[in-house]
């Protein structure tokens, strides 16, 4: 398969004040479609930081990325917003679920950004609870569900829209085990099953062999090694 | 209109602080209502067209001293007036101090200016016949429980009679009917009785008058009649000041007090908080929900949804408190003003306040969300969702 995401000599500087730090430099990675790329480090090394550029929740101060052939560094604010809503699928590690919507209702949101009729919206979100394993839970609020369950909320919200990408950012960093497990299980699948392309940020080895690779970030520099 | 539910379920995020909220709105814009409708009705005094042909002749040093009978005539002789009339108050009272009845003293000619007020021509007969004849307004007759035949005691706050005390009989003949009820409740709530009677009766007005009414061939000669009215008595001890009755009612209830001033400060006041405590609750509400705001935008809401969506509920909640508010005072103003018989003369909350009102929950709705949707539509979605 061809390669979705390619960045080039991609570096990140955030000013605080008048001090400048630079947090990555100069990062070239190219990852497939249909991949499943872990990305590893100690605290601060960047990890956040890439996968953000990467999902354009950020823009590079220096070099190129480009996802599915568009250039994405070069987009504006109101541009990546569209940009994200059409390719990307967000999974974060405290779930991030709108507290007072359901289940259904929070797995909608990303659809209300489309051209969907409500009981479209309503099927489709339907259909991606069921995908999850959370079809009887549908109108529970967050705070009626486990961790492990808000996870797998989060992750039919992520891929509602079906995005060609999911980024997750230490989505098993809050679980158990067991949870962690159920949740790397579903990600695998969607992998497998559904051709999602995931980058996953993770502290966690166990983790990190749910991925076909593991990269790993120190200090703002990817060292590559090993392959699952 | 998708994104209601959204907007709905922030706004009762936390419902006790909403509800607060809520209730200060509400106590805000029910004030707003019957201060309003206070207003109105002040402004409304005296507005009539047939008010506009009426002159109101009265001391000018103040509304309570007296002129002489004897100028009567001489208005009279005025180019342009039609009819004059001659009426004083009586301040009376019914069993109760407190039971204060709007009464006048007028001359018999009295009713003829009021094309206002429906009397019978029977009844009007019998007012001229009677001596302690009195006419009583349809609203004060239902008050007391009154009807035509019956004997009333009442006493005077001002006049005593020859015998040294204050209290008067007279004998109800007849009943007025107000043409127009929405703006003549002032003429089915009061009571006339019989010059003749009043003057004889009592020592202390010793022929004098409380004030004339003119009635005017012409509205629009009605400046220069005044200024002639007023000339007759310039220089002497009694000099008079002619007015429309609208501009009469208008000065005389500036001498009580300028209701304009006093509803618009207080509302001023009132607003000003509104806006300070509605403000305060929507900052609060919108920094608690950084976060979800954050991830909105992550998943590709744009900026300008976030700014609308955040403006959209303040909006919604100073609609949601006003309109209950406003809606209140809608049904208490005319439960008020039925409650107290005819004494408090209220138009009710009309059209013109509903709009004004509304207009005002939008711009207070609108200014009391500019901040916090201003913040939410510039927040930083890598900073929020890193808790920075
Ligand atoms: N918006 C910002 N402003 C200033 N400094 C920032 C900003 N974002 C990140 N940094 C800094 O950049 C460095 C990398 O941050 P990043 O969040 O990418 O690390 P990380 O690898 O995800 O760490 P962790 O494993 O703790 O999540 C840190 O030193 C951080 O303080
Ligand atoms: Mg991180």
């Amino acid at each position: 398969m061809g390669t979705l995401i390619d960045i080039r000599d991609v570096s990140k500087v955030y000013e605080r004040g008048k001090q400048k730090v630079e947090v990555l430099h100069g990062v070239n990675l190219a990852i497939e479609q249909g991949d499943f790329l872990a990305l590893m480090g100690p605290s601060g090394s960047g990890k956040t930081t890439l996968l953000n550029l990467i999902g354009g929740l950020d823009s590079p101060t220096g070099g190129n990325i480009t996802v599915g052939g568009q250039r994405i560094d070069q987009l504006g604010g109101g541009q990546l917003a569209r940009w994200r809503a059409q390719h990307v699928g967000f999974v974060f590690q405290f779930y991030n679920l709108m507290p007072m919507l359901s289940a259904q209702r929070n797995v909608e949101l990303p659809l209300l950004l489309t051209k969907l009729s409500a009981s479209q919206r309503k099927q489709n979100a339907a259909v991606a609870l069921k995908l999850v394993g959370l079809d009887d839970r549908s109108s529970h609020k967050p705070s009626e569900l486990s961790g492990g369950q808000q996870q797998r909320v989060a992750i039919a919200r992520a891929i509602v829209s079906d995005p060609t990408l999911l980024v997750c950012d230490e989505p098993t960093g809050d679980l158990d085990r067991q949870s962690a497990e159920e949740v790397l299980g579903l990600l695998r699948e969607l992998n497998r099953e559904h051709g999602k392309t995931i980058v996953m940020v993770t502290h966690d080895p166990k983790a990190a062999e749910a991925a076909n690779h593991i990269l790993h970030l120190d200090k703002g520099t990817l060292v590559e090694q090993a392959t699952a | 209109m998708k994104y209601l539910h959204l907007i709905w379920a922030a706004l009762f995020r936390r419902k006790t602080r909403t509800i607060l909220t809520l209730v200060s709105i509400i106590t805000a814009f029910l004030l707003f209502g019957m201060l309003d409708a206070v207003r109105t009705s002040f402004n409304q005094a005296g507005q009539s067209a047939n008010g506009a042909q009426r002159l109101q002749t009265g001391s000018k040093l103040s509304f309570i001293q007296t002129l002489p009978s004897a100028l009567g005539a001489q208005i009279a002789q005025v180019p342009g007036v039609k009819m004059v009339t001659y009426a004083n108050w009586f301040g009376g009272a019914y069993q109760d101090p407190h039971n204060q009845v709007f009464s006048f003293a007028v001359d018999n000619n009295y009713v003829d200016l009021y094309p206002e007020m429906d009397v019978s021509a029977a009844e009007r007969k019998a007012f001229d016949d009677t001596r302690t004849g009195v006419l009583v307004g349809e609203k004060l007759a239902k008050r007391f429980g009154w009807k035509v035949g019956d004997k009333i005691p009442m006493q005077s706050t001002i006049f005593p009679n020859r015998q040294g005390d204050k209290n008067w009989n007279f004998d109800i003949v007849g009943i007025i009917h107000s043409k127009d009820k929405k703006a003549g409740a002032f003429f089915d709530a009061m009571m006339l009785l019989h010059w003749k009677y009043f003057d004889e009766t009592t020592p202390y007005n010793q022929g004098n008058v409380g004030w004339y009414v003119t009635r005017v061939t012409d509205v629009n000669q009605a400046d220069r009649v005044a200024k002639a009215i007023d000339a007759i008595s310039a220089n002497s001890d009694h000099e008079t000041r002619t007015q429309t009755e609208q501009a009469a009612t208008a000065s005389w209830m500036k001498q009580l007090a300028d209701i304009g001033l006093i509803v618009g400060s207080i509302m001023g006041a009132v607003f000003f908080t509104l806006l300070l405590l509605s403000g305060n609750t929507m900052m609060q509400a919108v920094r608690e929900r950084t976060s979800e705001l954050a991830v909105l935008k992550t998943i590709g809401f744009p900026s300008g949804s976030v700014l609308s969506m955040v403006l959209a509920e303040s909006v919604l909640l100073v609609l949601l408190g006003g309109v209950i508010g406003l809606g209140l005072a809608t049904v208490v103003v005319p439960a008020l003003a039925a409650g107290s018989g005819g004494m408090l003369n209220l138009p009710g909350v009309g059209a013109n306040t509903w709009v004004l009102g509304l207009v005002l929950m939008v711009v207070i709705g609108l200014l009391v969300g500019l901040l916090p949707a201003l913040r939410a539509m510039r927040l930083n979605i890598v900073d929020a969702l890193a808790g920075r």
